[in-house]
């Protein structure tokens, strides 16, 4: 259970990781709490390491014009501490107490996580819930790439080996949002078995104006319902609206099975969660509403 | 290949140089003999490797020992000093609550709940479980665990199991 030899270098800056990952073999290391282990197992045997958590540029929470600005390597704690998070982006908040143990969220990163885009973990689904978009430095300047084009498969992503996730920007959400994120796992801070993140926004009357229901557990990589947030838009999120949200939702649901559960057990827990979590986040677009007509 | 490290650990300066694949558990143990830190699943699971680094709790398993670099690294061994044979009241309310049996999750758990020492006397028992459930305890004697936490929470009774948090 020890670690293969490999090289080690840990940059200052964002120029000075890129020059390093342009070699082969090379791999990138932020809080390490999904990469170590990996590496103790030797199921990763890299050349060379390249430690991110010194370039300070990379270490950031910040608002700008109503957006939300994450450096790739703030840590889980940083987030759920933050003020500005669980004020704006409740769902981001929400979502990061269940990263495994306080002892793994001071460590591991934001942007570790979603480069490593393990489908059973938190964020990759919040981030396709929130319609995040990644930011990568590349050797010709910086892309930015969509949440919904950043997950391709099992740990499997849209960055190329000599890229660098750098920064993970998050949309301003107006009055009238509620949010909602549930998970089920077989012991605290384990993986989740299958969870659910929403995302609804309301008008001033009441009516759904967009919806994201992100599913964890249900493929290979989170999924958004597409047929379930169609079925929302439009509608005043009864009970009824949302019950047959999920049925609609369910149809197309084809989850993995494996020892932990089977396929039919993690399509009713989908279910369930879908239920209870639009029905909160509907409840909390509604308080939302009334927080600031009350304000004014 | 070896490299430089300079860290503060319990208080001390060091200069070693380690291979890059040198576990922060390893360093501690093989390099500079303070077994107090125990290593139980090598992947980040069991929490019994826990130490703090700049102040905040993480698997010292799951952190190479050239990433502490500059930083400051406390261990169970900065708890208590041996030279005036007093423990810390943690350590102290666990030995009264017999929140040890085998001893061996102990130093993991000591250096989770030190971190939260500002906040100890507010917590609720969920909010002490949901802290330590980054530790197991295979003699499964949590509940103990949780009475001592507890006690060294509570303003001091005098002897000695108290007046900490």
């Amino acid at each position: 259970m020890k670690p293969a030899p490999f090289d080690y270098i840990a940059p200052t800056d964002i120029s000075g990781v890129l020059d390093a990952v342009a070699v082969e073999d090379a791999k990138i290391l932020a809080g390490g709490q999904s990469l170590v282990p990996m590496l103790n197992f030797r199921l990763a045997r890299p050349a060379l390491l390249v430690d991110i958590t010194r370039v300070h540029d990379l270490r950031h929470l910040r608002r700008v014009d109503g957006r939300l600005h994450i450096g790739a390597v703030t840590t889980h704690t940083d987030v759920e501490h933050s003020p500005l998070v669980r004020e704006h982006w409740p769902l981001l908040s929400d979502a990061v107490r269940h990263i495994g143990h306080s002892q793994i969220r001071n460590a591991g990163t934001i942007g570790g996580s979603l480069a490593h885009a393990d489908p059973a973990a938190e964020l990759p689904a919040v981030m396709l819930a929130l319609d995040a978009q990644m930011t990568i430095a590349t050797g010709s300047g910086n892309r930015t790439v969509p949440a919904r084009d950043f997950f391709h498969g099992y740990l499997q992503t849209a960055l190329a080996p000599d890229e660098l996730l750098t920064e993970i920007v998050l949309p301003h959400l107006p009055t009238g949002s509620g949010a909602d994120f549930s998970e089920i796992a077989r012991r605290s801070g384990d993986f989740a078995l299958a969870g659910v993140a929403v995302q609804l926004q309301t008008s001033t009357d009441g009516i759904c104006t967009s919806a994201a229901v992100a599913l964890i557990g249900a493929g290979p990589v989170p999924l958004r319902s597409h047929a379930a947030e169609q079925r929302l838009i439009g509608s005043e999120l009864t009970s009824g609206d949302i019950a047959e949200c999920v049925q609609s939702a369910c149809l197309g649901l084809n989850p993995p099975a494996d020892l932990h559960g089977s396929a039919d057990y993690r399509r009713r827990i989908l279910a369930a969660q879908m239920q209870a979590g639009l029905e909160r986040a509907a409840m909390l677009a509604t308080a939302d509403r009334r927080g600031h007509d009350h304000a004014r | 290949m070896t490299m430089h490290v300079d860290v503060e650990i319990n208080g001390v300066r060091h200069r070693r140089e380690v291979e890059p694949r040198t576990l922060l558990s390893d360093f501690l143990r093989h390099d500079l003999g303070l077994t107090g830190t125990h290593v139980g699943c090598e992947h980040g699971v069991c929490g019994a490797c826990t130490v703090q680094v700049d102040g905040r709790p993480v698997r010292s398993c799951l952190v190479l020992a050239v990433q502490t670099h500059g930083r400051s690294v406390r261990t169970v061994e900065d708890l208590s000093d041996p030279e005036d044979d007093v423990m810390h009241p943690l350590q102290e309310a666990f030995h009264a609550n017999h929140a040890l049996q085998c001893g061996f999750c102990t130093p993991g758990i000591l250096m989770t709940i030190e971190a939260l020492s500002a906040d100890l006397a507010e917590m609720s028992d969920a909010a002490i479980l949901e802290a330590l459930s980054g530790n197991l305890c295979r003699c499964t004697g949590y509940r103990n665990i949780v009475c001592a936490i507890r006690a060294a929470g509570e303003p001091g009774d005098g002897e000695g199991t108290g007046s900490w948090a």
